[in-house]
């Protein structure tokens, strides 16, 4: 029973972490109809952001709190500008990476005596990271998709193919091939269970796992409401519906675009950073296999629907435990869990092709 | 590489005086990884085959003649080998070749060589495969299913019976290892408690170290790579498996302590050789190394040192670089004192050596017995 309990908390967990990956790609086709199959490699770069400049961003926050509400409000800057003008958001982000380089002592000492954790330490490197694959991933869509607007949708797909490659490759030369170690941003402990909890205080829980799970549910919920209840959002879904027509309505359709790019690509640095902090070791390649199953997810939950790329997510991790769990029981081979979390998928787009959540959409004669 | 770019030339400037002075000179080929993916494995083998025939040299050559070692760079890419190798045997005319470290690179000449009946001494290609190709090909280095033998051993001398497996499916050096490991474990008295799988790549085990903890094994064996190794410790010490974790070859990478941290200390693995093995032979190659390079040999340069005077030692015996002399000769290596241990090549022409037991402590890899076939 207590194995069986863990077992659901391990899946749980390795289910948050797809998830958190599948709400960008779900949400950036949810508005473009159009799969960012990059979306696994701004992850990665995401955690080579927090890799490399969470000493300084620690250092910075030990050395002065009052210091790193003023590095916040400059990235918050920085996020305002890059939605018109993202290369000067690239130049000021640029200019803030020197400035705190500059700030801080030599990176060798710092390495050498990595600040103490802290959990608002780590929410500032998250934030960094976020801002970070912002960026990105709007150059992305301005110098990659942008001129590729009005060509057939695979012509785009194709794109996104060798953008993915690009990173990954790009990874391999500037980073090195090798694994390297993430630190240790918040001190991850197990958490220790009340003794009311009777038997089950023998379960492992780590804080990086209810880190990851909280983090999932409240952006699952912030993305709705941006998405439903804020006037950006409005504009997403009628752009998402008819861009003609908005465009004829005043919205200003690149604008937009860029805005749902960002908010995906940060998204996936935030993922990034979270998934690094409690899988301890990044490396260029690392987005493949996790991009992969989160595309999956979001295909399980309905793409295009956010919470169904949570529900996707969370159905997909538990799955895939519970077989590697009991596999002795079921009388199949480990090895098969990947095998039967895609027939599953098979099965679900057989029976419901638009996935658990998504909804029909009749196109119009 | 200075040697491969400047042979050539010296050979054209002096044609006419070579074809009387090509006598005194044993022309042996090398081919490795110097650039690419698997260029540090390249190097350091290079590195030790060079010490070795300059040691050679220095000491009055071989059989009253000089070595002459001429390397081609195959730029770990798939088909280089096969043109290198062909251009070594025709327009060099070496009498034998040294080469490769990665299994797939030597599986690529080694038809070419039993073709030209050119003997071909691979270092380090441990898939059981490369020398099936025919009798001119040989080894210096165990294969893979030794590893797994020993290992087993080792565990039951620890009166450790009960061992769960956890094996990358991925890769078929994870599944020899595993397979050769329980047959020789269950055959001594142990038993395997549990079976578990993953793939290169994944970055979560929860799952399988939480069945792996519920059958209380004494010793957990996980044949993979360093990359997943690291991350499988330090999830199973979250889990509070005390249990130490066994491996082979695969574990030895440059980031495999830095993210496990503490969670390997006082675990064991096999490997080709240790430089901390108090052996005066080992000692003495370490030293030379270091005097020459700057750095410290690891497995693979101890591999390419000893391919090259196992050459030069079979040579002496022939009396002769004529084959089938010289074939015979290799094939009939005994009890040859190498950097790697005491080498014979048997009847497959597979090396028949110890390997080495490593531990892990105090953030370092620490030599802890040879433990023979």
């Amino acid at each position: 029973m207590i194995e069986f309990v863990q077992q659901l908390i391990n899946g749980l967990s390795l289910g948050a972490v797809y998830a958190l990956i599948a709400l960008g790609y779900t949400m950036v086709y949810g508005v473009l109809r159009f799969i960012n199959f990059a979306h696994g490699d701004v992850f990665m770069i995401g955690a080579f952001a927090g890799l490399y400049l969470a000493p300084y961003v620690m250092w910075l926050w030990h050395f002065s709190p009052l210091l790193t509400v003023v590095y916040m409000l400059l990235l918050l800057v920085i996020a305002y500008a890059l939605l018109r003008h993202p290369w000067i958001a690239l130049l000021l982000a640029v200019g803030l990476y020197r400035g705190l380089v500059a700030l801080a002592p030599p990176i060798a000492k710092l390495q050498d005596n990595f600040p103490a954790p802290s959990w608002l330490g780590m929410f500032v490197v998250l934030a960094t990271a976020m801002v970070v694959c912002a960026i990105l991933g709007v150059l992305i869509e301005k110098l990659a998709y942008r001129p590729l607007r009005n060509r057939p949708r695979l012509t785009v797909l194709i794109t996104a193919i060798g953008v993915s490659l690009f990173l990954e490759n790009f990874g391999q030369y500037a980073f090195g091939v090798d694994p390297q170690s993430f630190p240790d941003l918040i001190g991850d402990q197990a958490i220790n269970l009340p003794a009311w909890c009777g038997p089950f205080t023998d379960l492992t829980i780590m804080e990086s796992q209810v880190l990851v799970f909280a983090v999932t549910i409240f952006l699952l919920i912030a993305l709705r409401f941006i998405v439903t209840k804020t006037r950006l959002g409005t504009a997403m879904r009628a752009l998402s519906a008819n861009p003609v027509a908005t465009s004829l309505m005043g919205v200003n359709n690149d604008t937009i675009i860029s805005f749902t790019f960002g908010l995906g690509s940060a998204l996936a640095g935030a993922a990034g950073i979270l998934i690094s902090i409690q899988q301890p070791s990044v490396d260029p390649l690392m987005g493949l296999q996790p991009g992969i199953k989160a595309f999956v997810a979001a295909v399980l939950g309905g793409i295009g629907n956010i919470p169904g790329a949570a529900l996707g997510g969370l159905l997909l991790g538990i799955i895939e435990t519970l077989v590697v769990g009991y596999s002795d029981e079921l009388h199949i081979s480990p090895g098969y869990r990947d095998a039967i979390a895609f027939l599953l998928l098979i099965l679900i787009l057989l029976f419901k092709p638009t996935g658990l959540l998504g909804r029909v959409e009749r196109e119009k004669v | 590489m200075r040697t491969a770019t400047i042979l050539p030339f010296l050979v054209v400037l002096g044609l006419g005086a070579l074809s009387a002075r090509g006598q005194d000179q044993i022309k042996v080929g090398e081919f490795a990884s110097m650039t690419g993916g698997n260029a540090s494995f390249g190097q350091s083998s290079h590195k030790g085959t060079a010490l070795a025939v300059d040691e050679l040299n220095a000491a009055g050559g071989v059989l009253g003649k000089q070595i002459d070692l001429t390397t081609e760079d195959d730029r770990s890419t798939a088909g280089e080998p096969s043109t290198i190798v062909h251009k070594l045997i025709s327009e060099d005319g070496v009498i034998a070749v040294l080469g490769e470290v990665a299994s797939s690179k030597s599986l690529e000449a080694a038809p070419i060589c039993q073709e030209n009946h050119i003997p071909m001494i691979s270092p380090a290609s441990t898939n059981a495969k490369v020398t099936q190709v025919g009798d001119y090909i040989f080894r210096v280095c165990f294969i893979d299913p030794f590893q797994g033998k020993v290992m087993a051993k080792f565990a039951l001398s620890k009166g450790w019976t009960k061992v769960a497996l956890l094996t990358d499916v991925k890769e078929d050096y994870s599944v020899g290892l595993a397979q050769a490991f329980q047959e020789s474990f269950t055959a001594g008295g142990g038993t395997i408690v549990k079976v578990q799988e993953y793939s290169t790549g994944d970055k979560d085990f929860r799952a399988q170290l939480t069945s792996i903890k519920a059958a209380h094994p004494d010793a957990i064996f996980v044949p993979g790579y360093y990359a997943e190794v690291a991350l499988i410790a330090r999830q199973a010490r979250q889990f509070g498996i005390k249990a130490p974790f066994l491996g082979g070859d695969g574990w030895v990478g440059e980031s495999l302590l830095k993210v496990a941290g503490h969670a390997l200390d006082g675990s064991f693995f096999s490997n080709h050789y240790s430089q901390d093995d108090p052996s005066p032979v080992i000692q003495q190659f370490v030293k030379t190394y270091q005097d020459k390079y700057g750095e410290k040999p690891d497995a693979m340069a101890a591999l390419g040192y000893d391919s090259a005077e196992i050459l030069a030692d079979a040579i002496k015996r022939a009396g002769t670089t004529s084959e089938p002399q010289l074939r015979d000769a290799i094939a009939a290596t005994k009890d040859f004192k190498g950097v790697t241990g005491d080498i014979t090549l048997d009847a497959d022409r597979n090396a028949e050596k110890a390997a080495v037991i490593l531990t892990i402590a105090n953030g370092g890899f620490q030599f802890v017995q040879r433990a023979s076939p």
